[in-house]
């Protein structure tokens, strides 16, 4: 299983390679709407820039991620479905989503630091806090293509289903980076972040426990 | 699986045979005529800035309990679908989940009113406010998901998957939120909920009654939807069935 896990994602990382239109259009996209923002607020205060990035960020995860299952022809699944396991599948489309939403991220967090600013008072715990927050969001968004796929629709309906249910999860990794702008004591930071690894891991569960009721026809 | 289909028959077989009986309907209408009479008149504690309006109470609360008891519901036959696959436990599922959206609704309307009045204006960003918009736009978004889609298979099993997924993650969410900011509501922060109100005999008297009458309503609209939808569900397949019948005649 393992070595069909690899497989797969060798295969999708392959595929994006191939095609580098595509990887260059969320590339850009990034890009783009982070000078968007620059252009209409210029270097705002810490607590503005955190909330911004976040926004670009969930943002960011609804076009990257809704490449995972949605760029695929559906009858491209019933092959796969020969092939591996449901569980394998998904476990590859969202180890590769969430690669590729680690590079978008470090990407609009270069970008970030040269057109925003960079009021961090440790770099270091908000680039971990941002990959951990990049991990989560495209997983949430990752089932949600699929369900979206599924239901031969395009990426907004992964946006409406997506939005009420991550934004808890933004809060909480917004206030988790508040830690890395300024050194502000903040009693229940653990406790937080307990939390959203374990919400991460009730997605990640869900998620293999459903997805082979969605696979099937 | 086989162990515990046995146990969601069980149910199922309760729900089935007590659907059509009166006893609970009689229950229920009883009920609600003590606790919506009884809300009125009966005497209520004398509180600062709440005033007559803890009598709010009484209609405020019973709606999140049946909004919670029909979505639990919902879940519930959500999981008999994807195990068995039968049309008629997705329409179970849809209908109890559709109802209980209507109840977060009038909890909705009946908390804004009550917090026009104690809290000065009826959306003051509160985290129980914010918490229970979010969760309405999950199942907003349930019922776009669901609609958008014909193929009535299909339409079942995706949207019994996306109840469960949203439901499971709702849960802990709604317990999460609201901790996270200070809180005006009743419960949060020191401000006095329900249960300290318990010990006054005169509010639990009607509360309870108020508890289990809108329990048994929103079931009851729950049940009568379900009852016309499995009668459409079966003329539109008889129909179908007619139509496949006649043209292997001929």
């Amino acid at each position: 299983m393992a070595n069909n896990l690899m497989v797969l994602v060798r295969k999708d990382m392959l595929m994006e390679w191939r095609q580098k239109h595509t990887l260059y259009g969320v590339g850009l996209y990034v890009a783009s709407t982070v000078f968007a923002i620059y252009m209409m607020s210029g270097q705002p205060e810490a607590k503005q820039w955190n909330a911004l990035f976040w926004l670009t960020q969930l943002f960011v995860a609804v076009n990257a991620v809704a490449k995972s299952f949605l760029q695929e022809h559906p009858n491209r699944f019933r092959y796969y479905f020969t092939l591996v396991k449901p569980t394998t599948f998904l476990m590859a489309k969202m180890i590769y989503s969430s690669s590729l939403m680690l590079v978008m991220s470090l990407i609009s967090l270069m970008l970030y630091s040269i057109l925003l600013g960079w009021p961090l008072e440790q770099g270091g715990l908000f680039i971990l806090i941002s990959l951990v927050g990049s991990i989560s969001l495209s997983a949430v968004f990752t089932f949600l293509s699929a369900i979206a796929a599924r239901a031969q629709q395009n990426s907004a309906l992964m946006a409406i289903l997506g939005f009420p249910l991550v934004t808890p999860v933004l809060m909480i990794l917004s206030n988790l980076s508040l830690k890395a702008i300024s050194p502000v004591y903040q009693p229940g930071w653990w406790v937080l972040a307990i939390v959203l690894l374990a919400l991460d891991l009730l997605v990640i569960i869900l998620g293999v426990a459903l997805f082979p009721f969605l696979w099937q026809e | 699986m086989a162990g515990d289909s046995s146990m969601s028959k069980g149910l199922q077989g309760f729900i089935d045979s007590q659907m059509r009986l009166w006893w609970w309907k009689v229950l229920c209408v009883a009920c609600l005529a003590f606790a919506t009479i009884g809300g009125m008149l009966l005497p209520v504690p004398r509180l600062n800035i709440l005033n007559e309006t803890i009598r709010n109470l009484y209609y405020h609360v019973p709606m999140w309990i049946t909004m919670m008891m029909l979505y639990m519901a919902g879940f519930a036959y959500s999981i008999i679908y994807l195990r068995t696959g039968k049309l008629k436990d997705d329409i179970f599922a849809y209908q109890l989940t559709a109802t209980g959206i209507a109840f977060s609704v009038f909890g909705m309307i009946t908390g804004m009113e009550w917090a026009k009045y104690t809290w000065g204006e009826a959306w003051s960003n509160d985290p129980k406010q914010l918490g229970t918009a979010l969760s309405m736009l999950i199942y907003f978004a349930y019922l776009v998901l669901r609609n958008g889609m014909k193929d009535e298979e299909k339409r079942a099993k995706i949207s019994a998957v996306y109840n469960i997924f949203a439901f499971a993650l709702l849960i802990p969410l709604i317990w999460i939120l609201p901790r996270m900011v200070d809180s005006l509501h009743p419960g949060n922060g020191g401000n006095p909920a329900f249960k300290s109100y318990d010990r006054d005999f005169s509010m639990t008297i009607v509360l309870y009654p108020a508890f289990i009458g809108w329990i048994l309503m929103g079931f009851w609209i729950a049940s009568i939807c379900i009852r016309t939808n499995m009668v459409r569900y079966k003329q539109e397949n008889r129909y179908q069935y007619d139509i496949e019948k006649n043209s292997a005649n001929a």
